[in-house]
């Protein structure tokens, strides 16, 4: 180590200070700034919002889009694109949740919790940084489904609404994520476990086929699930139908899963040697 | 006399509240203002229990302890503010270059980014990181990813800093290098815990030794006064023909006043009251016509250490590590 400096730079000195009210905030933004500086390292950890997404369209619009609509292959983009959307969002949290399991595994955040930050700070930045990963998947699945001939019929006012409403609810939903990314032991049991809970959650819904072609036993799921009522939302929004109650239920959703995996999520990191 | 660490009966347990490993059963740890103290134990001692229980990482099951005489429990976040670490195994980001860990610390400690971006510069060519500053972690050598790890515990000036075990791992010159780096944080008023596996290291940088085994401090002493209970130094032996063991033996016995011990393959290892019996050794082996491999005056290993202050081998578990 060389001395070049003839002062070292060690010297005990109290750091700038700043108003309180708004370090969490610019500590979890100082945070996520980490998180998308990675995943531009490492692109590929956008292929679930990307490429998936593209696939996805294709195979449901083609393979069963036929089958589903009667020959319309149309008339089934027009109403599985925002089903897609609502699965792809869900799936699309289940990265942080690994992610977080991982940096947690490798020591980076003992470094973290020996800063004078909020205990909450690298979870809610985690967060902030996903937002970009939502939005890039909102944007792939409008644009591609243009490609394959998907237009939205109402304003770009409602558009831009349900493309906020899609993103605030997977900023609410991948709150699971970070809780079960904190509790799992591994980052590969966290995917085990997303996909158990997001699978029932996709396909008993409205996401792919008409509800009123279900049992009544798996209506009534249907009609409680978060996904169902963000679907119909977005349909509302882009190509026109009920909206109102379909959006309270989903921000009634969203009020339910902050309230309750939020905390869940600080108590589980409080915990987490 | 202040203390910057005080820390008086620390318990932890791991698990099951019964059948758990008790990591420690009751330490006391107490550190002056501007001096270092060095904590030996061997793998599985409960160093890194401590060391995190005294950084605000994890609660002590019972007993207390102040950092800078700030409580680590009530005030965690008030003990933050003054600490730095440096962890066993190094926690910096491995996707982000050299500058942008130490630029993200200094950001988290509330600086501007024009003065976390001076900060990490300033520490980056202190620590001999400016040619590798914008290169990603993952591609540093261990000893690199080391020194960026304890550059990130020092971007807050912190006035107490914990180094768990910072130099296992390193090469003789960079450990060297290490140890002058604490010697300059103490130079400059900090207060130094640091953990070790080496009596040498401990005896190089530390005012005073707390030498710990199964979460139980087992002796505390300056260097000097560890030393005279553990024996000062040791003439170690070897050789070149093993049939001249025995001679040898006979030889040694003589000459230290105490009977030497076997110290792995034909070699023999005494203790030795001071280092003026060195041209003695040579000139007598040389009379005797006793060829030998190796011959080394050293300080005891840490499983000496606890041979002299338990009586026993030191034999605990590895599965820590
Ligand atoms: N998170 C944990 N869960 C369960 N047991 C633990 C945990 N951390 C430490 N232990 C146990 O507590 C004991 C003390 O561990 P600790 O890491 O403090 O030792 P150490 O002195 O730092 O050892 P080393 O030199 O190997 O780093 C060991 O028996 C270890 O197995
Ligand atoms: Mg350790």
């Amino acid at each position: 180590m060389t001395t070049t400096l003839e002062k070292s730079p060690l010297t005990a000195a109290p750091a700038a200070s700043t108003p309180p009210r708004l370090r969490l905030l610019r500590h979890s933004l100082v945070l996520a700034k980490r998180n998308l500086v990675k995943t531009w390292r490492t692109p590929e950890q956008l292929i679930d919002v990307t490429l998936q997404p593209i696939i996805f369209l294709i195979l449901f619009v083609y393979v069963f889009g036929g089958a589903i609509s009667h020959g319309s292959q149309h008339q089934y983009l027009e109403f599985v694109l925002p089903g897609l959307l609502g699965q792809g969002i869900a799936m699309g949290s289940v990265a942080l949740g690994q992610n977080l399991n991982a940096d947690i595994e490798k020591g980076l955040f003992d470094r973290f919790r020996s800063l004078p930050i909020a205990r909450s700070a690298p979870l809610v930045g985690a967060v902030f940084a996903d937002f970009f990963r939502y939005l890039t998947m909102c944007m792939i699945f409008i644009g591609f489904g243009y490609i394959l001939g998907y237009r939205i019929t109402t304003n770009p006012a409602s558009a831009v609404a349900a493309i906020a409403l899609t993103i605030g609810f997977a900023l609410s939903f991948c709150w699971i994520s970070v809780w079960v990314g904190l509790k799992a032991r591994t980052a590969g049991a966290v995917q085990g476990i997303m996909f158990l809970l997001i699978l029932p959650l996709s396909f008993g819904s409205s996401t792919f086929v008409k509800v009123d072609t279900m049992p009544g036993w798996l209506q009534a799921f249907v009609k409680v699930n978060p996904i169902t009522h963000l679907v119909g939302a977005v349909r509302g929004l882009m190509i026109g139908g009920p909206v109102t109650n379909p959006l309270i239920w989903t921000f009634g959703w969203m009020t339910g899963l902050l309230a309750v995996f939020v905390p869940l999520a600080l108590r589980a990191y409080k915990k987490r040697i | 006399m202040t203390y910057a660490i005080e820390a008086e009966g620390l318990t932890k347990r791991f698990g099951n509240a019964t059948t758990g490993t008790l990591a420690l059963d009751g330490i006391d740890l107490a550190a002056r203002e501007g001096t270092v103290l060095g904590v030996l134990g061997p793998n599985g001692a409960g160093k890194t229990t401590a060391v995190r229980i005294l950084a605000t990482l994890i609660k002590p099951d019972s007993g207390q302890a102040r950092v800078g005489g700030l409580d680590v429990v009530r005030q965690a976040e008030d003990v933050r503010r003054i600490i730095g670490l440096t962890g066993q195994y190094a926690s910096v980001d491995e996707d982000l270059t050299g500058t942008q860990n130490l630029v993200m610390i200094g950001q988290l400690l509330d600086m501007s980014a024009a003065q976390a971006r001076v900060r990490a510069a300033e520490l980056l060519e202190w620590f001999d990181l400016s040619e590798a500053a914008g290169r990603m972690a993952k591609t540093y050598s261990g000893g690199m990813r080391r020194r960026l790890d304890l550059a990130a515990s020092l971007v807050g000036r912190p006035s107490v800093i914990f180094l768990d075990e910072p130099t296992t791992g390193l090469d003789p010159a960079k450990r060297e290098d290490m140890w002058d780096v604490v010697r300059r944080l103490v130079d400059d008023g900090s207060t130094v815990l640091l953990t070790t596996q080496y009596l040498e290291e401990a005896d190089a940088l530390a005012d005073e030794i707390s030498v710990i085994d199964r979460g139980h401090v087992i002796a505390h002493d300056t260097p000097h006064g560890l030393k005279r209970v553990v024996g000062g130094q040791w003439l170690t032996i070897r050789p070149s023909d093993p049939a001249q063991l025995d001679a040898l033996t006979a030889l040694l016995a003589e000459i230290a006043g105490s009977r030497p011990q076997p110290d792995g393959r034909d070699t023999l290892t005494v203790s030795v009251e001071s280092d003026e019996i060195l041209p003695v050794a040579v000139a007598r082996l040389h009379s005797a016509g006793i060829r030998v491999d190796e011959l080394s005056l050293h300080l005891p290993s840490l499983d000496e250490v606890f041979f002299t202050l338990t009586g026993t081998r030191n034999t605990a578990e590895e599965s820590a590590a």
